[in-house]
């Protein structure tokens, strides 16, 4: 009842038309600085520092909140339409979204991003309110080994994203792992696979593989086959409207995505790229067509979508409630809160009530201008699939490179993206899957981080994955995930065909 | 990330400093026309910080007018070194940098040094806090080098990157209480959220970091100091020194700015100057109040000498510590 009381009082200081004009600036600009590559939500709350330094620390607030939550909604338009991710978050949704597209249904799939990311917003927003203490106390269970076991729960997505062929999946995963190596290695302070490049040293940018994967190496190949095809638009097929189809089809991956968002947002060393790529994997799993993903299935938008979104409203919890930054822009946030000389962490809330359910009914209000904000603007973008071919891949080669430059500032990165946008353009022409590539890059270092802190921290001792608890759990999911699938395989097979199936579950590498 | 503001957001920078401007007292120094402040990180982390809190001192106290701020990271701030050491710039230029950026040097095998850039002023330092969560059964920082020197594996030190101040200090004191410095089990993490959730979360023996970085927690008591690196307590803190339980040590993570060495006289003393009344101002010493830094100021010449020692000690630890070989 206090909560609601408190929330109330937030809706009240959010609601005044002065705050209300900042939220809805911030969720303006946000949505902006989420669709280009290169400039993300903390780069814009740093550079907007100084701007606001005048303003009301509630209301600045308010429109930070409001930026975090509209880059996540924007970073889903270049992926869906360009198949250019703005924002790593946004990698998986490219997948299956940009897929769409080509199929002329790009208005469906930025319809169930925006409003999956509308509902997991709300909902992860709710849970913030009523829960975040009791989440963070169980995200600080989470040490090295559980992280380590997460990971390679995580790891097993690259079984829905491997294609027809184990040995090319398995080829493009280790590219990826391999990529994920090059840098000073944390526990160490070693350089590996920098060839002395000081620019490499911080390892090599995940948004710069995947734009340079999926846009360039996509743009190039199809520009290369484009003489022996006839010369077409991406025409829109239908009501550029949602189908009954397409409601029943993706409001339980909007919810399972946030159930999988929030959680593993609160999470420390979280992220929002992990619970994107489990929803993946389970929407893959649970899916009627399991055949249709990678081609276009709704359900692969829908849920990581969600996902993003809902990780998003859990970063702010142990932000709000701890003063723990787990993101970069929650780590400039509270770089925001020392400047106005707010004292972030566990008293926060108890000190400045106003201005922390001020901020948190702002967000409720911000999810309602989003969804006013991006719905009407699906037309509008949709269009951009209606220019000429050759114009709209020059445009996306020249998009793509623009925002790998200002990433950095940086020529090397502008050298990375291309070098990686020709090994993505051999791949495709080789049948080689991209995504695999994605997943190991993301995925490897973090793994190996943690699975080196565990091991130190038990003096080498590797027992200690197993005799943790949530550790222990999450690797036998993660076992069952592999080995389910093959046993059930063999099972059909065996009753189905008797003796003429392969004896086992494993692929003849092609 | 380079990041030169856009034409709009200068605009309304602009608008707001005259807006100050004309409200401050006038000044005695002529202002500096144009000014490039380089801070070799991302946004929001301390050199961001420093780098942005004095771009506002300057202009607020009208030593310095347009002036920008530019992140380049990368490498422990040696990426923004050596784009510093080389730029050949029309405007002043300026560097923010401190004593990650020593071992960074080191351990990366940096082609530029501090050798290459002129020490222009120490700013502000940060006293290491030593943390364990409250029901763990260290209680004092003797119980802590007991368990040490017993079991030196047995302690999982939790701190910033590899090679960074919090790995140096555990060397410092492993090697001041005769346990070789090798054999510390350092656990490095992305430090700030990453460190403090393993610290309050119990999973690493204990955490290491600036004081202030964790004194919310110490109010709310889900964690306590055993121990601090200053010389005597912080004012407004009972937390007992290294000095005090027997370990003769003193540590500050300290930062700073550096001019280029291509800088002419002239302007070298105009930058000098400039800085040297920025941090004598109220302004100055709000803010670094405010964000829990404490005011070490040292001019150029004794800055220079302070430099000189702190790097013997660095490359010793790190070479003591097997991070350099």
């Amino acid at each position: 009842m206090e909560t609601l009381a408190a929330l109330g009082h937030g809706f009240l200081v959010a609601l005044t038309p002065y705050n209300l004009l900042w939220s809805a600036i911030g969720v303006t600009v946000g949505t902006a600085v989420g669709v280009l590559p290169g400039i993300g939500p903390a780069l814009t709350v740093a550079l907007l520092l100084p701007v606001t330094y005048g303003l009301e620390p509630t209301s600045a607030f308010i429109m930070f909140a409001g930026i975090y939550y509209g880059a996540m909604y924007g970073g889903s338009t270049t992926s869906i339409l360009l198949n250019a991710p703005g924002e790593s978050g946004s990698i998986v949704t490219a997948i299956d979204g940009h897929a769409m597209a080509r199929q002329g249904r790009g208005a469906q799939a930025l319809a169930t991003a925006a409003i999956g990311s509308f509902i997991a917003g709300t909902i992860a927003t709710a849970a913030l309110t009523f829960v975040a203490p009791l989440m963070v106390k169980l995200a600080l269970l989470f040490g090295p080994a559980e992280y380590f076991a997460l990971m390679v729960l995580a790891l097993t997505t690259v079984t829905a994203v491997l294609g027809s062929s184990l040995a090319r999946g398995l080829a493009s995963l280790f590219l990826g792992l391999a990529l994920g190596l090059v840098g000073i290695d944390m526990q160490t302070g070693q350089a590996r696979l920098a060839f002395g490049v000081p620019e490499l040293l911080d390892g090599i940018d995940t948004v710069v593989v995947a734009v340079g994967l999926f846009a360039v190496g996509e743009t190039l190949y199809v520009a290369s086959r484009h003489r022996f095809e006839t010369e077409e638009i991406y025409a829109l097929k239908g009501s550029k409207w949602m189908s009954r189809e397409d409601w029943s089809r993706s409001w339980k991956p909007w919810l399972r995505g946030t159930l999988l968002g929030f959680p593993i947002g609160t999470l420390p060393a979280g992220g929002s790229e992990i619970p994107t790529f489990l929803s993946y994997l389970v929407e893959k799993r649970l899916a009627k067509k399991p055949e249709e993903f990678g081609k276009g299935a709704i359900e692969a938008v829908a849920g990581p979508e969600a996902a993003n979104n809902a990780s998003a409203a859990g970063v702010l919890a142990p932000l709000l409630s701890l003063g723990l930054p787990t993101s970069a822009t929650a780590a400039i946030m509270l770089a925001a809160f020392q400047q106005y000389g707010l004292q972030p962490g566990p008293t926060l809330f108890d000190n400045n009530p106003e201005l922390v359910w001020g901020m948190i009914a702002s967000l409720y209000i911000g999810n309602v201008l989003l969804l006013v904000l991006n719905l009407p603007l699906v037309g509008f973008w949709v269009k951009l699939l209606l220019i000429p071919r050759p114009w709209l891949y020059a445009g996306i080669l020249v998009f793509s490179s623009l925002g790998a430059y200002t990433l950095n500032n940086n020529v090397v990165d502008l050298v990375i993206l291309w070098v990686i946008g020709l090994v993505g353009f051999g791949m495709r022409v080789l049948n080689v899957p991209v995504a695999p590539c994605v997943v190991g890059l993301i995925l490897g270092p973090l793994a190996e981080q943690q699975f080196r802190r565990a091991l130190a921290i038990s003096q080498g001792d590797p027992s200690v994955f197993l005799t943790h608890p949530i550790s222990a759990a999450l690797l036998i999911i993660a076992a069952l995930l592999v080995i389910g699938p093959m046993v059930l395989r063999y099972r059909n097979n065996g009753a189905g065909n008797g003796s003429s199936s392969s004896p086992s579950g494993t692929h003849p590498a092609t | 990330m380079t990041i030169r503001m856009p034409g709009a957001v200068k605009g309304v920078l602009t608008a707001a400093v005259l807006a100050t401007a004309s409200l401050a007292a006038t000044p005695s120094l002529a202002e500096i026309k144009g000014l490039e402040i380089i801070a070799p990180a991302s946004p929001g982390g301390g050199w961001d910080q420093h780098a942005r809190t004095l771009q506002q001192v300057l202009q607020d106290q009208k030593l310095a007018s347009n002036i920008q701020v530019v992140n380049i990271p990368g490498a422990g701030g040696t990426v923004g070194l050596a784009q510093f050491v080389t730029a050949k710039k029309r405007t002043p230029t300026v560097l923010v940098g401190g004593q990650i950026m020593l071992g960074a040097i080191v351990t990366n095998k940096s082609a530029v040094t501090l050798d290459q850039v002129t020490p222009l002023a120490r700013l502000t330092g940060e006293y290491t806090a030593i943390v364990v969560p409250p029901d763990s059964p260290i209680k004092t920082f003797g119980d802590l080098i007991q368990k040490f020197k017993a079991d030196p594996g047995s302690v999982s030190w939790g701190g910033g990157s590899a090679g960074g101040s919090d790995q140096i200090l555990a060397g410092l004191i492993a090697k001041a209480v005769g346990v070789d410095p090798n054999k510390v089990n350092y656990v490095a993490t992305a430090g700030g959220g990453e460190l403090l959730a393993s610290a309050l979360g119990g999973h690493v023996t204990l955490g290491m970091g600036g004081y202030s970085e964790f004194a919310p927690q110490f109010q709310a008591g889900k964690l306590r100091a055993i121990a601090v690196s200053a010389p005597q307590r912080l004012p407004g803190s009972d937390t007992p020194t290294m000095k005090e339980q027997g370990v003769d040590l003193e540590f500050v993570n300290w930062r700073g700015v550096f001019a280029q060495s291509s800088a002419k006289p002239a302007e070298m003393k105009e930058l000098q100057e400039a800085v040297a009344k920025a941090v004598a101002s109220d302004e100055w010493k709000q803010a670094v109040k405010q964000r829990g830094w404490i005011d070490l100021y040292q001019p150029p010449a004794e800055f220079a000498a302070f430099l000189k020692q702190e790097r013997v000690q660095i490359e010793g630890t790190l070479k003591d510590l097997g991070l350099v070989k």
